[in-house]
This record gives structure tokens, sequence and C-alpha cells, in this order.
């Protein structure tokens, strides 16, 4: 598979109120693959957004390579070059209403692609298409603050796919959603990755969404600590708590069997995959 | 109770100059601005009054908003009329109360003034601000004052600090209602006292305001910068405002009138 993201020893510090250098992230080594779908895990202040806002260069790291698509771009860029990244590279933050620029949702669509110097003609279609990508096209004239939060979020993730990425770095997007609006968010997140091919990095702390992805990376005290798919990662719950981090209701209640001595060998992450084993033991019995 | 206050004062509706281009709306305003204030005989006030009149008619705006925006005006009307009366000086004198002396020529003339501010604020209100979205009018700006840029002029970052203020008004307006809640619950009080209290009880709310704020600015500034945005260089739109054959009747129309005026 081609690797589309690359890191190669990054580190990376702020100014801390005295001038000294505050270091965030410790020599990370992390390669994304065209096409996956990562999940990046850790408790708070683990360093997991700046590392997204490194990737799409809102912050400049110390020193190591970052390579999108096999362009170093932790060298010095240009504004042109540095635009382009951004357009490859999209990001959905965690607040919804901080996202969102114009007061008529169509408009706020195509804040990107007017920024990028797009004709009006394919604008008005690629607005079209991302509103329908995101099942809001009833709701192209309204005005951002009669919607709900997982509608606004939903507008801000069309306002990105209408400039075209190839990748999109969701950070926490779903932290202020309601249940139904998290699922709507994750579901139009998973249908960007397997309809439209787009490699997503989503940042999170909820394991349900966790275990979507193809991969977990696990991030503590600015260091990559855990790596692997979601069974590998959950399959020692313990590990997990060690780093402040929890793990889906299921894997839980699968592992407190295990430890009561049920024959449940293998880890669960899913809900329907733990009813099924559930109930075949429940036969077998 | 803060929910209830509405952006601008947009109504909408589909008559003639709502879908005016909005380019040509700021024109026609200004036209009727020159208009109404080149009026000076009887027969050019008639022509004002009458034009007026067809302008409310044709927006379809209720007869009641229109005159609803009376109230503001009431005192700056009230004083202009009574400062004419007494102050203007004729020779036909109506009557004499001591060293008030009220002629007819002060009459007429206050009359005339009382029927121009009448006018110029239900024509202004109906042509810009009932029947434009203030998005439109922003835009509308944008793009009339964009030859302006050459002699840089910040047309672009002003129209989309209109912009933003607009977006966020409501956001705003939302957040003070939680605020206030918040600081209800713990036992603020913004009913009671002299104007001096309830204008200190205000500053616990003003301050988290201007936090939370900041702190969005902040955050939508780092969105913005991850759409690509760049100033208003390079910078195409997504609606293209084309004027139509309506807004070149309009114009020509609204010249017409004040010409008319101006004439008789």
């Amino acid at each position: 598979m081609k690797k589309f993201i690359e890191i190669k020893n990054l580190n990376f510090s702020y100014e801390g109120d005295e001038g000294e250098r505050v270091p965030v992230l410790h020599d990370i080594n992390l390669d994304i693959n065209k096409g996956e779908f990562v999940t990046i895990l850790g408790r708070n202040g683990s360093g997991k957004s700046t590392l997204a806002k490194v990737i799409n260069m809102i912050l400049t790291p110390d020193s190591g390579e970052l390579r999108i698509d096999g362009k170093n771009i932790a060298a010095e860029l240009t504004d042109e070059e540095l635009m382009a990244v951004r357009r490859r590279v999209g990001m959905v933050f965690q607040n919804p209403d901080n996202q969102l620029v114009a007061t008529i949702v169509e408009e706020d669509i195509a804040f990107g692609p007017e920024n990028l110097g797009i004709p009006s003609a394919e604008i008005r279609q690629r607005v079209d298409d991302a509103l329908d990508t995101v099942g809001m096209k009833a709701f192209a004239r309204h005005s951002p603050h009669q919607l709900s939060g997982g509608q606004k979020q939903r507008i801000a993730i069309a306002g990105i796919i209408a400039m075209l990425p190839e990748c999109i770095i969701f950070d926490e997007s779903t932290a202020m959603l309601d249940p139904k609006g998290r699922q709507e968010v994750m579901d139009t997140i998973e249908k960007l990755n397997r309809e439209k091919g787009i490699t997503i990095i989503a940042i999170t702390h909820n394991m349900e969404e966790a275990v979507r992805g193809d991969r977990i990376v696990v991030i503590d005290g600015g260091r990559i600590v855990k790596q692997g798919t979601p069974k590998d990662v959950f399959a020692k719950p313990y590990e997990l708590w060690e780093l402040g981090l929890a793990v889906p209701q299921v894997t839980e209640l699968f592992d407190m069997l295990r430890c009561l001595g049920a024959d449940l060998p293998e880890s669960v992450i899913t809900e329907e995959e733990g009813a099924e084993k559930l109930a075949r033991l429940l036969e077998t019995k | 109770m803060l929910r209830d206050i509405t952006l601008g004062q947009y109504f909408p509706g589909n008559s003639v100059f709502h879908r005016t281009d909005p380019r040509v709306k700021i024109v026609l305003t200004m036209l009727y601005i020159v208009a109404v204030f080149m009026a000076d005989s009887l027969l050019s006030y008639l022509i004002m009054t009458a034009g007026t009149i067809l302008l409310i008619a044709v927006s379809r705006i209720p007869l009641k908003t229109v005159t609803s925006g009376f109230k503001t005006i009431l005192f700056i009307i009230i004083f202009t009329a009574v400062l004419n009366i007494f102050w203007t000086k004729g020779e036909n004198l109506l009557f004499s109360f001591g060293i008030i002396n009220v002629y007819a020529e002060g009459l007429i003339h206050a009359g005339k003034m009382v029927l121009r501010l009448a006018c110029l604020l239900m024509g202004t209100s109906v042509l810009i601000s009932y029947t434009t979205s203030p998005i439109a009018l922003t835009d509308g700006l944008e793009r009339l004052l964009s030859p302006l840029k050459v002699i840089k002029l910040p047309v672009h970052e002003f129209a989309m600090m209109m912009t933003i203020a607009l977006r966020f008004i409501p956001t705003l307006i939302e957040e003070t209602d939680k605020i206030m809640n918040a600081q209800k619950a713990r036992g603020a009080d913004f009913t009671e006292g002299n104007l001096l209290q309830r204008a200190k009880a205000l500053i616990p709310i003003l301050i988290p305001l201007f936090v939370s704020a900041f702190m969005r600015a902040g955050e939508l500034a780092t969105a913005m910068e991850c759409r690509c945005y760049h100033g208003g260089e390079g910078r195409t739109r997504m609606t293209v405002l084309k004027t139509k054959p309506l807004d070149w009747i309009l114009l020509s129309v609204f010249i017409a009138y004040g010409v008319g005026i101006i004439l008789l």
C-alpha cells in the first residue's frame, strides 16, 4: 500500500510563559497509508491534538521529517505550497460553531473553494456534491444557527470535502455532540473513507468510535506507546487503563467474563460480535 | 428575551425589490436620498411622496412594519417640527404669544421637513433594510466598492468582518443567555437596584462573554487557515452577481424620479 503521510523522528515544543521550550512531541515515527482509517487515542494533554496540527502545518515541528505524498513539508515552504498541503489534508475541529464562517450553509461550504480561486460554476458543483455526500441538501439555504450540533458538524465536513482533500483529520469532532449527532458524524466519516477513499485520521476519546478504524495509535506523554488493529490494542484492557484510557464496554465485559473463567479466548470489540459470541456460549452450556 | 433580537430588519419576500441586485439597490438608495433632499417646490414634494408610497406598495412590506420605524426617530421629527414652527420668520403672522411668533411659512416649512424625514425613513428602509438580507447587503457593498482596492482600501477585509459579525451574533446571544442563567443560578440579580447597581451586575456576564469570544476568534482563525484563507487576493466567488434587465429598468425609473424632482 502506498504511504501518504510519513513522519520520522519528529519533535515539537512550544514556548512557555517564561520563554522556555516546553516539549510536547518526542521522536514520533508514524506512517499512514493512502485510504487508511487511523484513530489516535490518548488522554488530555498527551499531545494528540498537537500532532494533528503539525500534520497540516498549523504548527511547525522543531525537527524531524514530515512527508506528505513523498514531499517533505517540514522544510521551508512557500505560501502556495502551504496552501496546497492544507487543501490536501483538511481538518475538522471540535466545536462546530467556531468553524463556520458564513451565515448561509451553502455560502459556508463554498468558503474553501473560493479561497482556492476555483471558477464559480465549479464551486457551485462542488458545493452541491459536498451537500449530497453529507446528506444535508435540504438545508442548503438555512442559517447555521438553526441547525443541531451534528448537522453543523456535517456542514463543517462538507466545507472541507468541497476542497477535494485526500486526507481529513478529525480533531475530537464528535466530543461536543449528543449521541444522535455523534452517530451522524461517525457514519459520514466512515462513508468518506469507504466510498471516496479519503484517508482518515480521527482523534478521539470515545472507544466505540475507535473500533471503527483500521488502526489505533495510542499516544501518551508525547510518545507513541502502542499501535495496532483495534482488536490487538484492546486485547489487554489493563494496559490501556494504565494509560488513563478506557476500552469499549463490551471488551471490558468479556475481559471480566474471562477472568471469571469463561471460555472466551479472543477479545471482542463490537457489540454485534459480542452478542453472537455470548449466544453461542450459552447454547453450548 | 435575548432570542427575540432579529438580524437586521430583513423581511423575506419575493417583490421586485427583493429580487433586485444588491449593488443596484445601494445605488438606487443613494439616488433616492439625493432626490428627497432636492425636493423644493410643492409639485416636487407631491412627486416625492407619491414615489415613496409607490415604493412601499411595490415592496409589499406591511404598512405597519414600515411605520414601526417611526418610534425610533419620533423625537427627531418632533424636534425638527417644533424648531421650524417657532424659529421660521415670515410675513403672514398667524398668532403671537409673548416673544413667540408663529408664521404660516413656519408651519409650511415644518410640514415639509416632517414629510421629507418620513419619506427618507420609509423609502430607505424599504429599499435596503426590509428587502435585502444582511449577507446580500455585505456582498453588494464589497463588490460595489471593489474598485477602491486600487487605492489600498481594505474592502474585502471589511466585508469579511461584517460577515463574521453577522454569523456570530446569534451564537454570542445564545452564549450570553447561558452565562446569565449560570450567574442567576448562583444568586446574581439583574433586575433590581438602581442603574449603577444593575450595570455592575452585568460585569460577571461581560467578562466570561469576552473571554469566550476571544477563544472563539482564535479557533475560527485556525479553522479559516485550514480552509486556505489568505485574504481577498486570488479569491473567487460561488455566486456571480449579474445585473438583469429589471435592474436597469429600476435604475432608469429612479433616475427619472430624481431628475423630475430636481426640475420641478
